[in-house]
């Protein structure tokens, strides 16, 4: 049975006062807080343990080797991938991506090929396809979405040509909180022979991921929106393809052989991790992965299922709130507009009743573009908000409706 | 023409009616409400302040020695504030807005936005302001030579 009381008592921050009053925490979608057993474990790893990874000798070598092979065999099975190789340590999101255009670009997208990209994209899954367009001669496509927050998937038809070679799309958008019908989307992408990378940044806290069952060929994700340390993220690739892909960066852990003439690549995963990683990021990020899962992410969807629920009932009961991304399978981000106060002026007042929450473009300007505001608030939710909290952000709404006169 | 810390106490004591924060900001809401804004032909680029979360512009303009600010922006908290800015150096000699050891913005309880970081850049606004006074002090100068 999940016990939010009991969740809470692991993140000592949600107990912190800010202008003398209790802070209440709703950007977890930004950067979520991390429970005291991941600090502890990247604390016991600096204090007792840190030395460099891979290839060492000694005993402290080897235990960080072990723990950082371990994460990724636990990030295998967080994500029910078939093998631990196909599981790429990087900073975090975007990095993941960023490898994704520059090694699959190289290997696979040629002049007038095409990328299509969803129009609720974070600007991490736009801006790296069009750099790839911009070096390749290729075309970046959009499937756009409807006011409610739900992709066009009518669209899709036209869309999806065999000039496309890779689909980038967002599990959950960070800003109407969407659920997108990725599996659908895969197929129909396959069918026409192109590749799918999954943005799961947003989803892989809030609702169990199963590659193989997906069948998207990247999925990728960060430790610090998961409960782990910022720094750290994940790229899953099928193995077939990241074998035919060429490394990003070169460099340290990446070769096999260095010599002037011809240097020869590391096998998966390492080819693709260049350099000393963050082996206790990663060994943080095993220890988060490993909290969610001893919580059990059904039963944390199901707990902010109700809780997102009960949010927006109270949302929509405030005089001139205009809420962004209504559809029916939505998690737990709500972006809105307060009459036709300024998102900064909102955001500004609910920091003055301790209400973390965020404000502006949101990393996603064509979103903003598509409903022709300059920016939103949004309030996203973790598993160990409660719906006192939603209490107190929603009387918080309406004293700032109060100052500025709204209904 | 006060000077500027006459203007400085003048804020101070109309702030200091108020205990609540709440009613502070409401306050500064009104001043924004209130505030004239600035010609639409200045909101350009050049005068656009950046760093802010909202959009501030700040248009300067000199007059018998004397520099005159409009400001403007789309956030009403950030116009207050902008608001509060022209009202204290509006009308000034370039010299004394550079001299200018701003205090008000403390003892009005505002000084959380003074750090740089906050994004209705309070600081970049101040930036600004001193940026054309140093350029029209410059000016003044050499004209003087």
């Amino acid at each position: 049975m999940f016990d939010v009381e009991k969740v809470r008592a692991d993140f000592p921050i949600l107990e912190e006062k800010i202008y003398d009053k209790r802070l209440v925490y709703l950007d977890s979608g930004a950067t979520s807080q991390r429970p005291v057993q991941v600090v502890r474990k990247m604390d016991e790893y600096y204090l007792r343990y840190n030395s460099n990874v891979h290839r060492g000798v000694h005993f402290l070598s080897n235990k960080c080797t072990e723990a950082n092979e371990e994460a990724r065999e636990t990030v295998r099975r967080f994500i029910h991938a078939d093998a631990s190789r196909e599981v790429i340590f990087t900073r975090g999101t975007t990095e993941s991506i960023n490898l994704v255009a520059f090694s699959f670009g190289e290997a696979f997208v040629h002049e007038g090929d095409e990328i299509l990209v969803t129009e609720m994209e974070h600007h991490a899954d736009i801006v790296p396809w069009q750099m790839l367009c911009e070096r390749k001669k290729a075309h970046l496509k959009v499937i756009p979405f409807l006011d409610n927050g739900e992709l066009d998937l009518g669209q899709l038809d036209h869309l999806l040509t065999e000039k496309v070679k890779l689909v980038g799309v967002v599990y959950v958008s960070n800003v109407l909180g969407t659920v997108n019908p990725v599996k659908t989307i895969i197929e129909r992408a396959h069918a026409v022979g192109a590749k799918v990378l999954v943005d799961a940044a947003q989803a892989v806290q809030h609702l169990p991921v199963d590659v193989r069952q997906l069948d998207c060929d990247f999925l990728v994700f960060s430790g610090h929106k998961l409960y782990g340390p910022t720094g750290v993220g994940v790229l899953y690739g099928k193995e077939a393809l990241l074998e035919q892909m060429p490394p990003w960066q070169g460099g340290g852990e990446m070769i096999r052989e260095v010599r002037f003439e011809r240097t020869t690549y590391n096998e998966l995963p390492f080819k693709f991790e260049a350099g000393t990683p963050d082996f206790i990021g990663i060994i943080g990020l095993d220890e988060a992965i490993k909290y969610v899962q001893h919580i059990g992410l059904e039963e944390i969807a199901a707990y902010e299922h109700d809780l997102l629920r009960c949010a927006m009932e109270q949302l929509k009961q405030i005089p001139g709130i205009r809420i962004f991304g209504e559809a029916a399978q939505k998690s737990s981000v709500l972006s809105f507009a307060l009459g036709d106060v300024h998102h900064s002026d909102t955001g500004t007042l609910l920091d003055k009743m301790g209400i973390a929450v965020r404000t502006g473009q949101l990393c996603a300007e064509p979103t903003m573009q598509h409903y022709g505001v300059t920016g939103m608030v949004r309030a996203s939710l973790g598993m160990y908000n409660t719906r006192e909290e939603i209490d107190i952000f929603c009387e918080g709404l309406r004293k700032v409706g109060k100052i500025f006169r709204l209904g | 023409m006060k000077t500027i810390a006459e203007i400085e106490r003048e804020i101070v004591d109309e702030f200091a009616i108020f205990d609540e924060w709440v009613d502070k900001y409401a306050y500064l809401i009104e001043i924004g409400s209130g505030l004239e804004g600035m010609d639409e032909a200045h909101k350009t680029e050049e005068n656009l302040i950046k760093g802010c979360q909202s959009r501030v512009w700040f248009h300067a303009e000199m007059k018998d020695g004397r520099l005159y600010f409009t400001a403007d922006s789309d956030a009403l908290i950030t116009k207050g504030i902008a608001g509060l800015l022209t009202r204290v150096f509006s009308g000034q000699v370039p010299g004394d807005i550079l001299s200018a050891d701003l205090k008000f913005i403390d003892e009005i309880g505002l000084e959380q936005h003074l750090s740089p970081t906050r994004s209705n850049g309070l600081l970049s606004m101040i930036k600004q302001i001193r940026m054309y006074a140093l350029a029209a002090d410059a000016s003044l100068k050499s004209e003087m030579k």
